[in-house]
């Protein structure tokens, strides 16, 4: 099925070519395999540490790949079915912000939800563009924001017929998707780019039971965060590329602010990674799924908690839904997500991705086995058991319309004033606010400062969400335009 | 002249050993969960061994047996439903046989495989598990403990070392989730690893530190087994309702006739008189 030989992992071999070639290094990294630094190399292992080099002739360069990078582009660009993959050393941030500022410059318009990540919103505020959010539509019960329906992309793009993208989250941080082939359809004919965040959905390559990835529907871009459910190191991703963008441009893109001494331990994780994917990926995901399954099954039979899966689909703002997420509404057990979250990790030593007011995540891969399921079943038993509490009190939804006065970079370069956060009211934003993660932006810059936003960040706050965004540390002010 | 000789090894850290000459090794197989290997020793009899841990010897699970049962039996008299988590050599059920006035003995045990080899090769303490009063139930325990509510008046977690299969039974939800499980005056009694290996003693204090924060009352007894790490074991006894696990009625106990080769009423009220550096060790004033 695939056109290249996935059992290479060129970078890798690279390294350990150089690593065991006994060169003597008078270049940078300083550490020089460890003996410039021998508590760094006994904390990480020497193998690890002596892999830690530069750029060089026998090793390629990020920025300008011509030998082993680029051939691990190429077999990464065929496990996914893309026309082009970049190796990325800045997460899915990175991504995002380069299919923005590949698809939009200064004035141009591009279409998205607003349950975007904040890097979405920072490369607004970095290329000047302008967005036109669309509803993502919130489920009541669980209240969560969900995905654009294809009629709110229409609508959209009828409205703004010279808008040059649609953002589409594949799928949202709870594992919920758009209909993302027809918004393609739709896009295409209207002559847009469709760019895809696929920070949460690197699986959706590897799985037919799974909603499908963004390059298989005919999406032009998609940010995958290898290393959220992909299996290499934190910060490292692909970027991937349709038959519809010039690499050459995205390339330059990229060069505008990735650093030039991308890591190789970063790049060696991808290689490896992508061929664990591409030869046993379909096992792992389909094991994953079992895993997510069960638990979701035992969750429910707890009571209380609500454990989502498949059946919150509707055809329209959930199309489809990621079953190896792991989302649980936990507010009918009187607790709010981060109150679970919290003592999950405080009374249970188990940490998961995140609470919010209404739910927490647990991410489920490959890397875990029964027993971890197993024991995170049996403390949400003992929490309900020990902390249940009063339903009523509870705030029961979350997404608020955002009321947008001007576009992220004119706000974010204005003249400012410092207010104390509780006395904006009626002012525009020149910050973001959001609690992390999810990273989804509450107040973003340019968005005029609601009571009802405001009463969602204390609320917020006394829950114990960890928020971040502002200037001040404390989150206790906000930066609005003067 | 070499004389041909086959002798076990077991590490009791990286740098300390214990050995024993094996005149024949019966069975070894590797289940699902674990490694699993019986042989015939000079000096220990028949002897279980999972995952190259030593887990009981004919000449000596006597102890480890009546002391993991008898105790919390002679504090509880009225125990009637009990719960046996691991134990799949039957030494636990066997004595807990022994009261008339249990009725009913689960024994939830992970691994089929070390219940079909003890039943093969360790009729010694499996010969009863097929007494009327006691149901088998294949499952993992984390799980199986998580759906019963209200229902043991006795849970034992007769498990492994804390590193392989039985490391889920050394957490506070699981220990939460047997609080659940227990009637309102209900005990629970675990292997609480040692105080003497580092690991061990790790994993000693882990244990006593989540029951602590479960249980009312979390107590801890000690135990002589020759064969086990550093010999000086540990046994923990929690309890739904606090009480002094040194008083209860000896006469009563007695007259049940049971017959022990360790336990006795006085060794009861000594084995909870504890080291002082133990006692540093779980927290406890010296």
């Amino acid at each position: 099925m695939y056109k290249l030989d996935q059992t290479k992992v060129p970078v890798c071999d690279a390294i350990k070519k150089v690593r065991d070639s006994g060169m003597v290094h008078f270049d940078v990294p300083g550490h020089k395999g460890g003996r410039g630094n021998k508590p760094l190399r006994d904390f990480f292992g020497s193998d690890c540490i002596r892999s830690d080099m530069n750029s060089m002739k026998a090793l390629d360069n990020l920025c300008h790949p011509v030998s082993v990078i680029r051939e691990a582009e190429e077999l990464a660009a065929d496990a996914f079915g893309a026309a082009h993959a970049f190796l990325m050393v800045g997460g899915a941030s990175s991504c995002v912000e380069a299919m923005v500022m590949t698809a939009v410059k200064t004035g141009e318009k591009i279409i998205m939800p607003r349950n975007v990540h904040r890097s979405a919103i920072n490369a607004l505020v970095i290329c000047g563009a302008v967005p036109v959010y669309v509803d993502p539509g919130v489920n009541r019960r669980l209240g969560i924001p969900l995905g654009m329906s294809v009629e709110g992309v229409k609508q959209a793009i009828l409205e703004n017929p010279d808008a040059k993208a649609v953002l589409v989250n594949n799928p949202t941080y709870y594992g919920v998707c758009s209909d993302l082939e027809s918004i393609v359809t739709l896009a295409h004919e209207h002559g847009m780019l469709v760019l895809c965040d696929e920070a949460h959905g690197t699986h959706f390559y590897f799985s037919d039971a799974l909603p499908p990835g963004g390059m298989q529907l005919g999406a032009d871009m998609a940010a995958c965060s290898m290393h959220k459910t992909g299996g290499s190191f934190t910060q490292s991703a692909f970027l991937l590329c349709g038959e519809g963008v010039n690499p050459g441009y995205v390339r330059q893109i990229i060069n505008l602010t990735q650093t030039t001494s991308g890591s190789y331990l970063l790049m060696c994780s991808l290689d490896m990674a992508r061929r664990n994917l591409a030869l046993n990926g379909r096992e792992m995901v389909a094991k994953t799924i079992e895993q997510a399954d069960y638990a979701r099954e035992e969750i429910n039979a707890l009571g209380g908690y609500y454990a989502f899966g498949r059946e919150i689909i509707d055809g329209e703002s959930c199309f489809a839904f990621d079953s190896t997420k792991l989302s649980v509404h936990t507010r009918d057990v009187g607790l709010a997500g981060v109150e679970v979250y919290d003592l999950l990790r405080d009374e249970y030593d188990i940490q998961v991705e995140f609470g919010d007011i209404g739910n927490f995540l647990a991410i489920v891969t490959a890397g875990d086995r029964d027993l971890e399921i197993e024991r995170l079943i049996s403390a949400l038993s003992e929490i309900k058991r020990l902390h249940a509490g009063d339903v009523s009190g509870m705030l029961d939804h979350e997404y608020i319309n955002p009321l947008v006065a001007m576009t992220p970079q004119q706000a974010f370069y204005s003249e400012k004033e410092s207010l104390p956060i509780m006395e904006s009211a009626g002012r525009i934003s020149t910050e973001s606010v959001m609690c992390y993660p999810p990273g989804i932006p509450i107040l973003a810059p340019g968005e005029r400062i609601t009571e009802e936003i405001l009463q969602y960040i204390a609320y917020a706050k006394e829950k114990g969400c960890f928020m971040t965004g502002t200037e001040d540390m404390a989150i206790s002010r906000i930066n609005v335009v003067r | 002249m070499q004389t041909k000789e086959l002798w076990f090894t077991e590490n009791y850290s990286d740098d300390a050993r214990f050995s024993f000459r094996v005149d024949a090794q019966l069975y070894t197989h590797k289940s699902r969960y674990q490694q699993i290997d019986i042989y015939d020793t000079p000096q220990f009899g028949r002897v279980l061994v999972l995952d190259g841990c030593v887990m009981l010897t004919e000449k000596d699970e006597f102890i480890y047996h009546e002391m993991i049962t008898h105790p919390a039996l002679a504090l509880h008299p009225d125990i009637r439903t009990v719960l046996v988590i691991g134990g799949g050599d039957g030494g636990c059920v066997r004595e807990l046989l022994q009261y008339p006035g249990i009725q009913q003995i689960d024994l939830c045990e992970i691994d089929r495989d070390v219940i079909k080899a003890c039943r093969k090769y360790l009729p010694q303490t499996a010969e009863k598990l097929d007494d009327i009063r006691v149901e088998l139930h294949i499952a993992d325990g984390i799980r199986f403990v998580r759906q019963k509510k209200n229902a043991y008046d006795l849970i034992i977690v007769d498990s492994t070392d804390p590193f392989g299969p039985g490391e889920g039974l050394f957490t506070r939800e699981f220990y939460g989730n047997c609080f659940g499980a227990l009637t309102e005056n209900g005990l629970l009694v675990n292997q609480h690893e040692s105080p003497y290996y580092r690991e061990d003693a790790l994993a000693m204090q882990r244990a006593h530190r989540q029951l602590s924060a479960v249980f009312p009352q979390a107590s801890v007894y000690q135990v002589h087994i020759p064969t086990y790490p550093s010999g000086h074991w540990l046994f923990g006894l929690a309890a739904k309702t606090p009480l002094d696990p040194t008083v209860f009625d000896e006469a009563a106990w007695n007259a049940l006739g049971i017959p022990t080769r360790y336990y006795n009423t006085a060794l009861h009220k000594g084995a909870f008189a504890l080291p002082n550096y133990v006692k540093e060790l779980l927290n406890e004033k010296a």
